[in-house]
């Protein structure tokens, strides 16, 4: 029995943490625990020195079988069989496995939509108050947006458009009925089977409500029934949320295109004022940007002894500003406290999410001034800067000046050399261009090359650091080997930074690692074979390509027909379970590593991972090792290959005049 | 002669232990595998609810007795004390599955294992050099010493094996 089912979700084997502890510094481009090992003697402690001292982790917390729902319990469910079988309500291993994993989801969607609702926000404050210093940047994706959310564009004022807009958006978060617009771009037989299912979201903020409510005591106790909740939370995020926060993003600060960057804690600046911005939200880290320009602050920033103001990015944030601006990564979200260990950051400023609680000890030990922002997020021993979207300018420039001030404190300083180039910035919109330039632009030649098989299929991989497993390595071992198997590999968020910094987002990176036919496409049209889509919310460019897909024709009707996959090898956060649901609702196969906490309940896990294929097209699987992701994964793109009739590679024939001609004579005339 | 002692004052019922042990008695020795084996593993600690239970919590198993009724009562003779290591252990080839063992004991730590059809108990995880149950406490309530560290007043020697030593190597 344990053999086949096995195979079916993969091995499901949690890594073994134990066996892999020494190999940590053995990663790419990087080594933290030499850096770490050096600090520890001081007494500084990161992420990894506490991940070491939870363990042994609660089994069964891992299993996900606990239940905290309500005063009765706490329950547990004893996998073994011998112990309790059921809750104090009755809750069997699938329901308390389907409802803890239903509330995860309703709080990464929760998460992403709060972002998306701060950005409509914004939009509302440029077109209202442009004294705020927000500007609609991209007037061209404004109309675009404007008219798949039923906007009038014609003879209106940018304001005015962005206006209503924006007055839209901020209507979905609330709606309650019908459906949510933007569900429109998906392809038309996606959103029947949605419709047949009824997991269309009608609102956003609703949905999550609803889970919330169906997974409190008493309520919904079939996990199927959850589950089809569950998907249309998901949903909400990814076609409302996150694609909210996307869309209006690229309005307000522009719709990335393929920009040069750099990656890895070596981009501190030894002789400049090192402003770190880490979390999330886009529309604090634009106007500091524009701060860090400002020639007043240059000014005294030269009178302090700098040579010069460096912002540099952490985790999400980082992506949006290098994807607009094209300014440093320090690194990923496991990097925030290496960032300040190096001695060299006058401040570190934070918005919301993936943001250590650890910070503000960390940061007494150096002259880092840790600055929160949001009053959504506040730690206690940080400095607070409180920033809205209508003072947004004046506290950028304050926390800018703070950190300025703060040069001079700067006691030694130890940064690591290692940095590295990359290419970003591939939205779908940069993605069409590429593909035939402004009059052309189009999927269609992505779409040849894969029926060709050149390109076999593409995946996603996406997600955050785990301190569970080897920092960066399951991120770059699996797309290295994606792509050396001619699968054109597309990241967003903490992933795209790991392979960003083992060097896999620069051209060069597809002659030495991609295969001969991937590689041939990436020197055609000069990209790498990596492409850096974005943040976590812009992941929902990705549902967007993959819709442009199916649209441009030839690899079937719907996303569940194309050759493609997705995955999380290192996932931490709720966040990557509502990404991960919402791109197997799209139709998408899905593999997670350091396991899924659902493993207690055998027909939850087989719900996921089986059933939800002949619901939705798409389905989970859950594979720590690397390698065997990949197989999985590049195993399902030829199983589409098959069901399409494209597994034989077969040239495209180049018709002359003379073949034409023959062509015509033999059709029969119309 | 060391033992496995619970320190009652520190347990919290988690039951950490009990899967630890179920985990190290598997065939894959993982515990989101071991879950889906076709022969579950058994446990052979249990984690007992004292004086009603509400805020009261021990983990027990074989005491290792030095005059173990167990190996007396035991028609096979499948059981025998091990004079060097003071353990009490099992011979499974022998068991008959008769449970005679399972009556006598006087702490009730053997166990019938459904799947194998014979008894088990603890064994003190042969290999490793301390027991997974110990390993896996994270309030180090269970300890594994020598067993004149006991004396009907509690521990002479408290030496906690799970949280302290991890924090020395790190700090």
């Amino acid at each position: 029995m344990t053999g086949q089912s096995v195979d079916e979700y993969g091995s499901g084997n949690q890594v073994d943490i134990e066996g892999r502890q020494g190999t940590q510094g053995d990663m790419p481009g990087e080594k933290p625990v030499n850096i770490t090992a050096q600090f520890r003697q001081a007494g500084v402690e990161t992420v990894w020195d506490r991940s070491e001292l939870q363990t042994p982790r609660c089994g069964f917390g891992e299993l996900g079988v606990c239940c905290r729902n309500c005063n009765m319990g706490p329950c547990r469910i004893d996998p073994f069989g011998e112990g309790a079988q059921r809750g104090v309500c009755g809750a069997t291993a699938e329901i308390i496995v389907a409802r803890n994993f239903g509330r995860m989801i309703a709080a990464g969607a929760a998460a992403h939509s709060d972002h998306g609702r701060d950005v409509a926000h914004a939009l509302m404050q440029a077109a209202r108050h442009p004294e705020s210093g927000y500007a609609v940047k991209d007037a061209g994706k404004l109309r675009k947006v404007a008219k798949t959310l039923g906007v009038a564009f014609e003879n209106r004022t940018t304001a005015d458009v962005a206006a209503d807009v924006a007055q839209a958006a901020l209507a979905i978060f609330g709606q309650q009925e019908g459906e949510i617009p933007l569900v429109r771009l998906a392809p038309e037989t996606r959103q029947a089977q949605w419709r047949r299912l009824n997991i269309v979201p009608r609102g956003i903020d609703r949905e999550v409500v609803e889970m919330m409510h169906r997974t409190t005591m008493g309520v919904d106790h079939d996990h199927r029934n959850i589950m089809l909740q569950g998907s249309r939370v998901a949903l909400s995020d990814g076609w409302g949320g996150s694609m909210i926060a996307t869309e209006l993003q690229d309005i307000l600060f522009g719709t990335p295109s393929p920009v040069r960057g750099r990656v890895n804690l070596g981009v501190l600046s030894r002789d400049e004022v090192n402003v770190v911005v880490h979390g999330h939200e886009p529309a604090l880290s634009e106007m500091l940007v524009v701060a860090a320009r400002d020639g007043e602050l240059l000014a005294l920033a030269k009178e302090k002894g700098a040579k010069g103001i460096n912002l540099v990015g952490i985790c999400c944030t980082a992506n949006e500003i290098l994807l607009r601006h094209g300014l440093p990564i320090a690194g990923n979200v496991l990097q925030q406290e290496l960032a300040v260990i190096t001695g060299a950051v006058e401040a570190m400023v934070v918005d919301v999410q993936c943001i250590m609680p650890s910070l503000p000890e960390l940061c007494k030990c150096f002259h880092t001034r840790l600055m929160t922002t949001s009053s959504k997020g506040r730690i206690e021993g940080a400095f607070h800067h409180e920033f809205s979207e209508e003072n947004a300018y004046q506290t950028a420039r304050e926390i800018v000046q703070d950190a300025v001030m703060n040069f001079p404190n700067r006691g030694a300083v130890d940064i690591p050399g290692e940095s590295m180039d990359l290419v970003a910035g591939f939205s779908h919109e940069a993605i069409t261009y590429m593909l035939g330039g402004t009059f052309r632009g189009s999927y269609h030649p992505l779409n040849d090359n894969i029926i060709s098989g050149r390109i076999r299929g593409v995946a996603g991989v996406v997600g955050c650091c785990n301190p569970k497993v080897p920092h960066d390595r399951s991120h770059v071992d699996l797309v290295k080997e994606l792509i050396a198997n001619d699968v054109l590999v597309v990241q967003t968020g903490c992933s795209a930074i790991a392979c960003a910094k083992a060097g896999l987002m620069v051209p060069e990176s597809a002659e030495r690692y991609a295969g001969k036919g991937l590689a041939e496409v990436c020197r055609t049209v000069g990209m790498p074979p990596v492409l850096h889509s974005g943040s976590c919310v812009d992941n929902s460019r990705i549902l967007i390509a993959l819709s442009e897909m199916v649209k441009a024709g030839g690899l079937g009707n719907d996303i569940s027909d194309l050759p493609v996959a997705g995955a999380a090898p290192e996932w931490m956060s709720e966040k990557a379970v509502a990404i991960g649901q919402y791109f197997v609702a799209s139709g998408v196969f899905t593999v997670f590593g350091v396991g899924l906490p659902v493993m207690g309940s055998e027909l939850f896990l087989r719900h996921l991972c089986v059933e939800h294929e002949s619901m939705l097209g798409g389905k989970w699987a859950v594979e720590p090792d690397a390698h065997r992701m990949a197989g999985l994964m590049i195993d399902h793109i030829n199983k589409k290959r098959k069901a399409l009739g494209i597994d034989q590679g077969r040239e495209r024939v180049l018709f002359d005049m003379e073949m034409r001609r023959e062509l015509a004579a033999k059709e029969p005339a119309a | 002669m060391k033992r496995v002692i619970c320190r009652m004052d520190r347990c919290l019922g988690c039951r950490a232990c009990e899967l630890a042990c179920a985990v190290e008695h598997s065939e894959s020795r993982t515990l989101v595998t071991a879950v889906r084996e076709a022969v579950k593993p058994r446990a052979r600690i249990r984690v007992e609810a004292v004086d009603g239970g509400l805020h009261r919590t021990l983990a027990l198993q074989c005491r290792q007795c030095e005059e173990p009724v167990c190996a007396q009562a035991c028609i096979s003779g499948g059981i025998r004390r091990d004079e060097r290591t003071g353990d009490v252990l099992m011979d499974p080839g022998r068991c008959v599955a008769c449970w005679s063992c399972i009556m006598v004991c006087p702490f009730g730590a053997i166990m019938r294992h459904e799947g194998l059809h014979r008894a088990v108990k603890c064994d003190h995880c042969p290999g490793r050099d301390i027991p997974a149950c110990v390993e896996a406490c994270p309030t180090g309530a269970l300890v594994f010493v020598e067993f004149t560290a006991v004396t009907p007043h509690g521990l002479t020697e408290q030496r906690p094996h799970s949280q302290a030593e991890r924090s020395d190597r790190i700090v």
